[in-house]
């Protein structure tokens, strides 16, 4: 608890150095975040990165596949229980289908074979369901270490983190060693990204976060927004 | 007669001339473009072997004819368009031009091993302004959504935006030309444009 109220502190005093520039109505924190935002980027360039590189070069990309796998099917569950509280019960169905498949005939989820037998993999989270309830994003919120987020899907985390069978795994030593494994794959997957998103930005802060509001949009409609017109 | 049962005949076999570009139909310009392009970039051996330069030049002499830069620019620029000179338009348009191509082809190299599935086009034949959607299928994970926006022209269907997983490119740079323009007006964007397209070209 003591480092989340250390970055606080920190965003806060860097908050002040912003200059007033023209708020933009959906980052009301925008001098708060912009504070989180480079503790998070100084932790990503001096920790997470290397170990994401790190982990790149001593595994296989065959090797990664399975342990990316591994996670993916645990998550198929809560991904179902998102479907069904959405009302879209095939795809619940599907959701669980596959993880019945992956963790037997896939080997506790390292082989995706349900992708193989057509049933499509989903996204889905707390966040969503609460979009698809109707509740707005609410202001943009950049979480420690956790990066984009909004008032809305922050509590989606909060609840997804609480429900994730992860949590449940005992001894701790190990429940520890998998969140690690986990988060380490997780930033590995996003290198490429993330290399994209410094080349395609002339101001990541802004770029990164009008990305993010427009992926959870797209995500809450499952990719069929309503389409805005651009003047 | 004879005449007719010839191009019958060559028309089996697949020798009849390749439609141009211009009479193709949207989804089956963005299927053989995506198609040729992916297999020139997962053939060669040099940019294979990271050569930026020669992945972007695929790109622009593939994919760049049947995009409508002006329209991107445009629609980027949001109201600030109308206050710039013809000049900046086109310094804008150029310099913009340059860091979508980067960025486009940075994303296609990206997924350049994986398998495409072209969905079928939901429009009627009398639409000129139409939407392509393309999944890249990868194993393991949600297939990743490439949304092209077309519209017609009188020199065949042409791209204005493209969406990444969602994620609208053109509208993605409306902020931040926005906040730019503001603080350092329209030169001001155009010098930042530069300065980046700069660095990018100096990484290789």
């Amino acid at each position: 608890m003591k480092w989340l109220l250390a970055v606080v502190a920190l965003a806060m005093t860097s908050a002040c150095a912003t200059p007033g520039e023209e708020r933009d109505p959906r980052d009301p924190f925008e001098g708060f975040n912009r504070g989180v935002y480079r503790f998070n980027d100084t932790f990503d360039e001096y920790v997470a990165t290397p170990v994401a590189r790190a982990y790149v070069s001593v595994l296989h990309q065959e090797i990664r596949t399975r342990v990316g796998n591994f996670f993916a099917n645990v998550q198929d569950i809560f991904i179902g229980v998102n479907n069904f509280l959405q009302g879209k019960f095939e795809d619940g169905v599907n959701d669980w289908a596959r993880f019945a498949f992956n963790s037997t005939f896939g080997l506790l989820g390292i082989h995706d074979v349900a992708s193989d037998m057509g049933l499509e993999k989903h996204n889905e989270d707390f966040g969503q369901s609460f979009g698809r309830w109707g509740a707005g994003p609410g202001p943009y919120l950049i979480l420690p270490f956790l990066g984009s987020s909004t008032v809305r899907d922050g509590l989606g985390t909060a609840v997804d983190y609480y429900a994730a069978p992860l949590g449940e795994v005992r001894p701790i030593n190990l429940r520890n060693t998998l969140y690690g494994v986990y988060l380490v794959d997780t930033r590995a997957q996003l290198l490429d990204a993330s290399r994209l998103l410094e080349e395609a930005a002339l101001d990541r802060y802004v770029f990164q976060r009008d990305a993010y509001l427009q992926r959870r949009r797209s995500l809450i409609y499952d990719g069929r927004p309503p389409r805005e017109k651009l003047e | 007669m004879r005449h007719t049962a010839w191009v019958v005949l060559l028309g089996l076999l697949g020798f009849v001339a390749p439609v141009p570009a211009q009479d193709l139909a949207p989804d089956a310009l963005v299927k053989n473009v995506t198609l040729e392009v992916v297999e020139l970039i997962s053939k060669d051996k040099e940019i294979k072997a990271g050569s930026r330069a020669k992945l972007v030049g695929v790109i622009e002499a593939k994919v760049q004819p049947h995009f409508n830069f002006n329209a991107m620019t445009a629609l980027a620029m949001g109201q600030n368009w109308a206050k710039a000179s013809p000049e900046q338009k086109k310094r804008l348009t150029e310099e913009f031009r340059t860091l979508l191509v980067r960025t486009y082809a940075s994303a296609l190299a990206a997924y350049s091993e994986q398998k495409f599935d072209f969905r079928p086009l939901r429009a009627k034949p009398t639409d000129t302004d139409v939407t392509v959607n393309v999944r890249v299928l990868q194993p393991g994970t949600q297939p990743v959504t490439l949304d092209y926006s077309m519209e017609k022209t009188a020199s065949g269907w042409k791209v204005y935006d493209v969406m990444i997983g969602g994620v609208s490119l053109v509208a993605n740079y409306r902020t931040e030309f926005g906040n730019t323009v503001r603080a350092s007006g329209i030169d001001g964007l155009v010098r930042d444009l530069q300065t980046k397209n700069r660095t990018l070209a100096e990484r290789k």
